[in-house]
């Protein structure tokens, strides 16, 4: 700290431990907090503008590289759109296919976040990888875990990261029974270790209670695909009428757009998740994960970990029941007749609610698209939860103020790539 | 008393420009299987999404994703390229742009429109790939790189290290 007592510039630099380039810049005065910027610094690539003029059908390859950890994501709910606006409802088994290509996806993408991103703080350690002596079996643990997911997803999406077999329409493939018993048996060997992860976050003692009102996509089997948007005070709201009920935020200093529903700032992720349909998780899940299930719903913002714990563990059962009751039958992707139209795709991705509303002309070539991202949503609620959060750290030393800011923004799991990458904290 | 030279480790960094981080995730897949077979070989030094303390000094290998769309990507890629025995681009943002610098072949109408938008994010009014600002020594094509190839690089350099 420097200047008169209870004065504070802090400037945090490209956040590390997160997805993509963020940066932080802080002013206190007086003990009071003056000023708090959080600022997405990724720079931007333009997709909003790129898919405009491409025919419909390449639409999900393009999209899918708007982020690399949650392609799938992009995929899915790009798929989504299109085949509203063209009018096709996809098949039984094609859905089912879906469920099991994002439960891989939330495996391996938090699994990412919670083993390499946010346990070196709940152990304090820079890194998982310096326990590669002291601790081999965690890390390997960490590893194999991920490498569940990401078998998934290749079993199913044909490669974790841009997979190629989703198409509008259906699926190009599909796992045979051998296939999927290999992946069974890697799902099932993690369990275990899940469940060990699960505890080690219930028991981290880190709180930050935040106002927030959680808005999330409440589905019947907690599959992430097919619900309605609710939020903390009980509003309720379909699919489709998402963007009446959002404004959109310019933040002059972030390359990422804000937004408000209903007018105030909301948090989506694994944490509104938890809090809004932690009833509809899987019945063994629910049964192994009682004890930590009992501390939602929650404030606490260092519980999104805690909920993404869970989420795993309810992805492995719900993929375990799936794999072992089904046996998949190759399906023609039909070739979807062009028409003019809006399509609306609304999911959960791994960080929140994703939306997409793509107008299709008579050729099937995209007029325009309207995107809404997880992490752009959680912008301002995020700025507002630092801003709140700092005055219980003011007095320390300004690294360890600095430590503790990093370690909120990571609970976050922020995803700038998407928003436009990660954080920067600025030292003014 | 014995004394034992510590073993020589490859000093590696991974380098995230403009694009969607697929290939550093695809990176990070790689090491789900190889990551102990590597350890003692290869030391991370620097790996924003791994680490906060990183050390970008003296590089045996730097492995650089995305494209370049602003003078300060530019300024950090020359300095990775000073750094470095040898620079890797992973993907194909790194080696021929896209799709990351899918803007650059805009029509002209959409050029336009987002004129204000480069401008005012002082972003290059074309970009590049790290290819065409620093000499190369090898690519790892795909989009997201091919596993497959960023193994092959890693163990080329670990062989040379161990012969040499």
């Amino acid at each position: 700290m420097h200047g008169s007592h209870g004065d504070l510039d802090l400037s945090i630099e490209n956040v590390a431990k997160i997805e993509g380039h963020t940066n932080l810049d802080i002013v206190v005065r007086g003990g009071q907090v003056m000023d708090v910027k959080l600022k997405i610094s990724e720079n931007k690539r333009f997709y909003t503008q790129a898919i405009r003029g491409k025919p419909f059908a390449s639409m999900p390859q393009l999209v899918s590289r708007i982020c690399g950890t949650c392609s799938i994501a992009h995929l899915t709910c790009c798929i989504e759109a299109v085949e509203n606006a063209l009018h096709f409802d996809p098949s039984p088994q094609t859905t089912l296919l879906r469920r099991l290509a994002l439960a891989g996806l939330m495996i391996r993408d938090h699994a990412l976040h919670l083993y390499f991103f946010s346990l070196p703080d709940v152990l304090g350690i820079d890194s998982v990888l310096e326990l590669a002596d002291s601790n081999p079996a965690l890390v390997k643990t960490a590893f194999e875990v991920k490498a569940a997911g990401n078998a998934l997803s290749t079993l199913v999406s044909g490669r974790a990261i841009h997979g190629t077999i989703q198409m509008v329409g259906g699926f190009a493939n599909v796992p045979t029974r051998e296939q999927s018993a290999a992946v069974l048996a890697k799902l099932k060997a993690v369990r275990p270790a899940v469940l060990d992860l699960i505890k080690v976050y219930a028991e981290w003692p880190e709180t930050f209670l935040s106002e927030s009102n959680y808005v999330a996509l409440v589905t019947q089997n907690y599959d992430f695909l097919e619900g309605e948007i609710m939020d903390s005070r009980g509003v309720c709201v379909p699919e489709k009428h998402f963007w009446n009920h959002l404004n959109r935020v310019i933040i002059p200093y972030s390359n990422a757009t804000g937004f408000q529903f209903e007018g105030q700032p909301y948090k989506v992720g694994a944490l509104a998740r938890m809090n809004l349909n932690r009833g509809k998780l899987h019945r063994d899940t629910r049964a192994s994960a009682s004890d930590s299930l009992k501390l939602f719903p929650s404030k606490n913002v260092f519980h999104n970990n805690l909920a993404q714990a869970i989420e795993v563990l309810h992805c492995l059962d719900s993929a375990v029941e799936i794999l072992e009751s089904t046996d998949f039958r190759k399906e023609p992707v039909p070739r979807l007749a062009p028409r003019a139209g809006e399509g609306i795709g609304v999911i959960e991705a791994p960080r929140g609610i994703l939306y997409y509303l793509l107008e299709l002309d008579k050729a099937g070539n995209v007029v325009w698209g309207n995107l809404v991202i997880p992490s752009a949503q959680n912008q301002i609620n995020m700025e507002r939860d630092i801003g709140d959060f700092l005055p219980k750290l003011l007095g320390q030393p300004k690294e360890e103020i600095a430590y503790a800011l990093e370690k909120l923004i990571r609970a976050y799991d922020p995803c700038m790539s998407c928003a436009t990458h990660f954080l920067k904290v600025n030292w003014l | 008393m014995v004394f034992v030279a510590a073993p020589k480790k490859l000093r590696v960094g991974i380098f995230s420009f403009t694009g969607d981080e697929g290939c550093v995730i695809t990176l990070l897949e790689a090491l789900n299987y190889k990551f102990f077979e590597w350890k003692d070989k290869i030391d991370i030094v620097y790996a924003r999404t791994l680490r906060s303390k990183n050390d970008a000094s003296n590089l045996d290998l730097a492995f650089v994703e995305g494209a370049i769309s602003a003078p300060a990507e530019e300024a950090k890629l020359r300095e990775i390229r000073a750094n470095s025995k040898v620079v890797v681009a992973i993907g194909t943002c790194a080696i021929n742009g896209l799709p990351s610098a899918q803007r650059n072949n805009f029509p002209d109408g959409l050029k336009k429109e987002i004129q204000p938008l480069v401008q005012k994010l002082g972003q290059f009014e074309r970009m590049k790939a790290p290819t065409e600002v620093v000499k190369v020594d090898e690519q790892v094509p795909g989009c997201p790189m091919l596993e497959t190839g960023f193994v092959q690089v890693v163990e080329k350099y670990i062989a040379q290290m161990e012969v040499g």
